[in-house]
């Protein structure tokens, strides 16, 4: 059974914060097929269009027939734990300061045998549940977990390398205005999550849930205008340091395509807010997150980006908004590829029209806030980069996936 | 005979005896702005992005680049403004007289009305009350509302609650009355708009921007320190920036106070 986790001490100011570092990268490109899936929680391995084998680790031709068709497709996850390792040395730098490190390898049921790393409850010859898991490089690993869940097996040691599970950890919610930052500090708190800092935008407006977010143990509530660079700064200088996961929930829904929209003032502003938002809390939060990737229980361990799934595909309606947060989406990757040194993951969730104000005349179905937040939660303990939150969501990715051309088409 | 009676003027700026009281709120990113519901356009709060720092976006200086509205901060507000004053000739902070910018001011104290009512209007039978004491108001006089609104910062300055802003102001009345029968050079307050909070619901809807504009005169807000004026006798000069068919510019607003004033 998995030791649970204990609270992490404090710092001592007579050590120096550890440097991340990183297991080892390079993949071939076909071999993405299974980061995709890995990042959006889907076990998934190549199989043979012709002969129906399937196939790992990834590679060009089926090694059964020979054929070049080998799609990547949703596999069965069960097999069997049929050998371990406990490397004690690894030569490694990442596997040496974590040793001793499990693995295995893991005769799966459709065929295949995995290497693969080991939930400290796997026992040999048991049954086990394999996924697809990005470790620290931001790439796609096996794993492989025992059939039944037991208490606590969410803080084994090798499973939190691969995840960013909320428990313990300091978090900032960017915005405690908007549904959507109301719901998420609930559920991180219910999580687990040590210390929920809030965001409060436009500090001199009253606002009806402060009172009660004010009150929860553990939240901590901070002025913080995204749109403003200072601000951010700020904010950041108290608690860069003591960021753990950054939940970015700004959100700046307002209708209108190009054309139809008065003058520029409202692209300016969702700019503002969102785009300058994002980049003013990379630059304030990105390097001291980056540089505590390793640091103990409580490192510094993803950034979250609540994003419009519109940023995938423009929506005319919402055609300006669509834009802004394509850009937000741009720069996220942008983002991600900057903190894989750290071993921080950027995950982005996507969701469709949410259950508020802006999207009111809008018929169902819509994404309840609380959904979104419940979606952020479960993402960061499954250690996911892309979440598509919401029927909306779920169908635009299907439908960009089939035809990129024929979505653009039927969303104008 | 001017030039003689100007370094006089100077002199007594440098000894003191003329005293510089400055009326502007520092601007700032975090200082409330005007309140609209959201389907509206907004005016943008102040905004700094830094350019360079001594650092290598340019090693010996420090600058910024800053966004803002015209109406954001201690400002100015001109005809062009309001839609009354659409029409009006040299509307616009770029044309508007050099010589309307320095001007005397009569100061109004109502500081004990609105510590008691955020919601206080000011109305014809206050001003005449001040003019029984002060004199008549004399034309091409700023009219200040002195309510102390300035020593309130953050929530308790812009005091939105049920309904919106509460925020004192003039009513609808003493606003036509003003430029009409006092013909005032324009109107100035402490709180962020010309108009009380509540304003929307007088009739015409914010009369202090209706009858200043559609007169030709301006509005001066989010001032500071009022309660530093005599109720008469003080210079203000008020140099909007000038901004190309500006409707307004955030101002630094000067008041000159002689000794003994």
């Amino acid at each position: 059974m998995t030791e649970p986790l204990s609270p992490p001490r404090k710092r001592s100011p007579l050590n120096r914060t550890r440097l991340p570092s990183q297991p080892p990268a390079p993949r071939s490109r076909t071999s993405h097929g299974l980061t995709r899936a890995a990042a959006e929680g889907r076990f998934a391995l190549q199989r043979c269009a012709n002969c129906g084998e399937y196939a790992y680790p990834a590679r060009d031709a089926c090694p059964s027939c020979l054929s070049s068709d080998l799609p990547f497709v949703d596999a069965p996850s069960g097999g069997e734990l049929v050998s371990e390792t406990l490397v004690r040395v690894p030569a490694d730098v990442y596997f040496r300061e974590r040793a001793p490190w499990r693995i295995g390898l893991v005769k799966l049921d459709c065929g295949p045998v995995m290497v693969s790393h080991l939930h400290s409850d796997c026992i040999d010859g048991e049954r086990v549940r394999m996924s697809l898991q990005l470790d620290k490089s931001g790439q796609a690993v096996a794993f492989a977990r025992p059939q039944q869940n037991a208490p606590a097996m969410q803080d084994d040691r090798q499973w939190r390398e691969m995840t960013a599970d909320p428990k313990y950890r300091r978090v900032l919610v960017t915005n405690g205005r908007s549904a959507v930052g109301l719901a998420t500090v609930d559920a991180l708190l219910k999580a687990g999550a040590r210390t929920v800092h809030v965001g409060v935008p436009e500090n001199w407006k009253p606002f009806p849930e402060e009172e009660r977010l004010r009150a929860l143990p553990g939240v901590k509530l901070v002025p913080l205008d995204l749109g403003d660079e200072r601000s951010v700064r700020d904010v950041a200088a108290d608690i860069a340091g003591k960021t753990d996961i950054l939940v970015n929930t700004a959100e700046f829904v307002r209708p209108g395509g190009l054309i139809d929209r008065q003058g520029a003032s409202f692209f300016q502003m969702e700019l503002a807010e969102t785009y300058m938002g994002l980049v003013h809390l990379a630059q304030s939060f990105g390097p001291a997150m980056r540089m505590r990737g390793a640091d103990g229980v409580d490192s510094a361990a993803a950034w979250v980006n609540v994003l419009s799934v519109y940023a995938l595909a423009n929506w005319t309606p919402f055609g300006a908004h669509s834009a802004a947060q394509a850009g937000c989406l741009s720069l996220s990757h942008c983002l991600r590829s900057e903190l894989h040194p750290g071993g921080v993951k950027v995950m982005n969730v996507f969701t469709g029209p949410i259950d508020g104000e802006w999207f009111q005349t809008l018929p169902p179905p819509k994404v309840a806030p609380r959904a979104v937040a419940e979606a952020i939660v479960s993402g960061l303990r499954s250690g996911l980069e892309e979440v598509f939150v919401g029927d909306v969501a779920q169908d635009v990715r299907r439908r960009l996936a089939a035809s990129p051309k024929a979505l653009e088409r039927e969303l104008s | 005979m001017a030039a003689v009676d100007l370094m006089r003027f100077s002199a007594a700026i440098a000894d003191g005896s003329v005293r510089v009281v400055d009326l502007t709120f520092t601007l700032s990113p975090d200082f409330p702005v005007i309140v609209l519901p959201p389907e509206f356009g907004q005016a943008s709060p102040l905004r700094i992005e830094q350019i360079s720092r001594y650092d290598a976006a340019g090693p010996a200086w420090y600058w910024n680049n800053i966004t803002l509205s015209e109406h954001t901060g201690t400002h100015f507000d001109a005809p062009i403004h309001w839609f009354t004053g659409k029409d009006l000739p040299n509307n616009t902070v770029d044309t508007l007289p050099a010589r309307d910018m320095i001007a005397p001011a009569c100061v109004i104290d109502c500081s004990a009305q609105a510590a008691a009512d955020a919601d206080f209007l000011l109305t014809i039978d206050h001003v005449e009350a001040w003019e029984a004491r002060h004199g008549r108001i004399p034309a091409r006089n700023w009219v200040l509302l002195r309510t102390d609104w300035s020593k309130r910062s953050g929530r308790d300055y812009a005091n939105l609650g049920e309904g919106g802003p509460h925020t004192p102001g003039p009513d609808a009345a003493v606003m036509r009355w003003l430029v009409e029968k006092r013909d005032i050079l324009g109107f100035g307050t402490e709180t962020i708009g010309t108009d009380a909070g509540q304003a929307a619901h007088l009739d015409p809807p914010y009369p202090a921007h209706h009858f200043l504009h559609g007169g030709g005169r301006y509005g001066l807000q989010c001032l500071r320190d009022l309660d530093q004026l005599p109720p008469t006798g003080a210079v203000i000069v008020a140099t909007p920036l000038k901004i190309v068919n500006g409707s307004g510019s955030p101002v630094r607003v000067l008041a000159l106070v002689g000794a003994g004033a």
